[in-house]
């Protein structure tokens, strides 16, 4: 794994597939009696968050403390970016009180990756940027898709995924996309003109103003949600427009798949892009994406703060021929010494 | 191992390679009914007796304990597996990722435990396993049992039942399968 998670594309097909498998092992912590491990002890996580969250925020905050890792809490509106600090001190400065990682959100894309310019040792977590990028929330929508095929990590493979929504100001659709086409599945882009971006070449996706002409063959429905906050509104003649043409009504709900997985990132709008009753569908999985987001993204700190050494090794350095862990003995065939 | 681990850990290029064998498949399954017999003999029968495999290689050890055991004592011997990634005291200074499930389904609390694994070392594995098993309930006794005990030992801990004690030097590995009980190295490709 990569030092930072920016965006999907710094994990690949196999860190993709890594994630997962290593999230199956925090999520059997999850449903323990006492779910927190030691792993991240001593080690502190900043989260910064320059745009409203309640998800994503307590997610990360409740995966550092399940592995015992300290969290400091950055919260824009209550800090001296209000007194006129810029944001490069206000990060440097949060890294100076000795942190290990930092969770950053911020509405502006490629501030994740200018923030990794401006910390000397943390790892960053991009925890959404602008319309650019939001890993783990497609990293946990994977999950939860696997989760419903048994674990299964070759089942995205010819899986027919559709986006329906606002892809044009999402960054989960940017990097939902990403991750199931890297893993091989069929994506299919579903939203009005105006809502597409204005490419989407070297995508690798499909793209269709008709959502009713590709519901229903569809494995996965992944629903992105009107974010009027960055203007969407002003895309549409009318939010009822939209859900006549684009939401997820009662009618429609009964033309999909009955095995057909329908997903949504939250915060959901009940009523725009999907009926009340329908969200409370079997098919419908909000819950347990925010349950997996949990495990997801103890998988993601522990990758990037647990495994130090794991890039170097996995190079063409060996490691030391006596050390006083059992270090050699993990190699091929022997047995790690107890 | 898991796969996973083992490409991590191992440097690129770098093979085991086996000098010589120490156990046979037989040599294993003598060991194993031996074994069985001590933990009978020292605990009384299988009353409220839990086997636990440290994932991996302890698991499928753990698991013809459990057989043997039931087998003998017509009784059903409960078996889990542990995996002690998350306990290591060495997270952050080597490769440390998770190589199965945890997989204990009962309170352990009031049971003696027996945890087996594969191959004692440096006790760090057991030591981590201890930890991970207080999450469980509080066992009222905890033994330990291992296929093979090669010494340099880094933690003062001592195994209960063991199938062989097999001298080595710090750089030589230990591998135990279903073939029997392997003793070789590392070398370049």
């Amino acid at each position: 794994m990569t030092r930072h998670l920016l965006d999907i594309d710094d994990l690949g097909a196999d860190g993709i597939t890594e994630v997962l498998q290593v999230t199956d092992s925090f999520a059997e912590v999850a449903r323990r009696a006492i779910p927190k491990v030691p792993t991240l002890r001593g080690k502190t996580v900043a989260t910064l968050f320059f745009e409203d969250s309640t998800r994503t925020r307590i997610s990360f905050e409740t995966a550092a403390k399940r592995m015992s890792a300290d969290v400091l809490s950055f919260a824009a509106g209550s800090s001296s970016l209000k007194k006129g600090e810029s944001l490069r001190d206000t990060i440097e400065t949060i890294e100076a009180m000795g942190i290990d990682a930092v969770i950053i959100r911020h509405p502006s894309s490629g501030v994740a990756l200018q923030a990794t310019r401006w910390l000397s040792d943390s790892a960053v977590v991009n925890a959404g940027d602008g319309w650019h990028a939001h890993p783990t929330q497609a990293l946990l929508d994977l999950y939860t898709v696997r989760e419903l095929h048994d674990g299964d990590d070759g089942c995205f493979r010819g899986l027919r995924v559709v986006i329906v929504g606002d892809v044009r100001h999402s960054r989960v659709a940017r990097s939902q996309v990403a991750a199931y086409v890297a893993m091989g599945a069929r994506v299919t882009l579903a939203a009005p003109a105006t809502l597409m971006p204005p490419s989407v070449e070297g995508w690798g996706v499909d793209a269709t103003n008709d959502l009713d002409e590709v519901l229903a063959e569809a494995d996965v429905v992944s629903l992105l949600r009107i974010q009027e906050e960055r203007g969407s509104g002003a895309f549409l003649p009318s939010l009822r427009e939209y859900t006549a043409e684009f939401g997820l009504t009662a009618d429609r709900a009964h033309r999909i798949r009955p095995d057909a997985v329908v997903l949504h990132p939250g915060p959901m709008v009940r009523g725009v892009e999907i009926a009340s009753d329908v969200a409370d569908l079997p098919n419908v999985h909000v819950t347990r994406q925010v349950a997996n987001g949990v495990a997801v993204r103890m998988a993601v700190l522990f990758l990037l703060l647990g495994s130090g050494e794991t890039s170097r090794a996995a190079g063409d350095v060996p490691p030391p021929p006596a050390p006083t862990h059992a270090g050699p003995t993990t190699a091929n065939g022997g047995s790690r010494g107890s | 191992m898991a796969e996973r681990e083992r490409n991590h850990a191992r440097p690129r290029g770098v093979v085991f390679l086996p000098k010589a064998q120490v156990m046979s498949a037989e040599d294993v399954n003598r060991a194993v009914t031996r074994m069985a017999h001590e933990i009978v003999e020292r605990n009384h029968g299988v009353d409220d007796l839990v086997l636990i495999g440290l994932q991996t290689g302890g698991v499928p050890i753990a698991e013809r304990l459990a057989a043997t055991l039931s087998a003998l004592e017509h009784a059903d011997v409960p078996c889990g597996s542990l995996d002690v990634a998350f306990y290591r005291d060495d997270i952050g200074l080597r490769p440390v990722l998770p190589e199965a499930v945890t997989d204990i389904r009962m309170d352990l609390t009031g049971r003696t435990v027996v945890m087996v694994d594969d191959v004692l070392f440096t006790g760090r594995t057991v030591r981590a396993a201890l930890n991970a098993l207080g999450e469980f309930g509080r066992a009222q006794m905890v033994q330990l049992a291992v296929m093979v005990d090669r010494g340099h030992r880094e933690l003062p801990i001592r195994p209960d039942y063991v199938g062989k004690n097999l001298p080595t030097s710090r750089d030589e590995l230990v591998d135990v399968s279903e073939a029997g009980v392997m003793l070789g190295g590392l070398v370049s490709k």
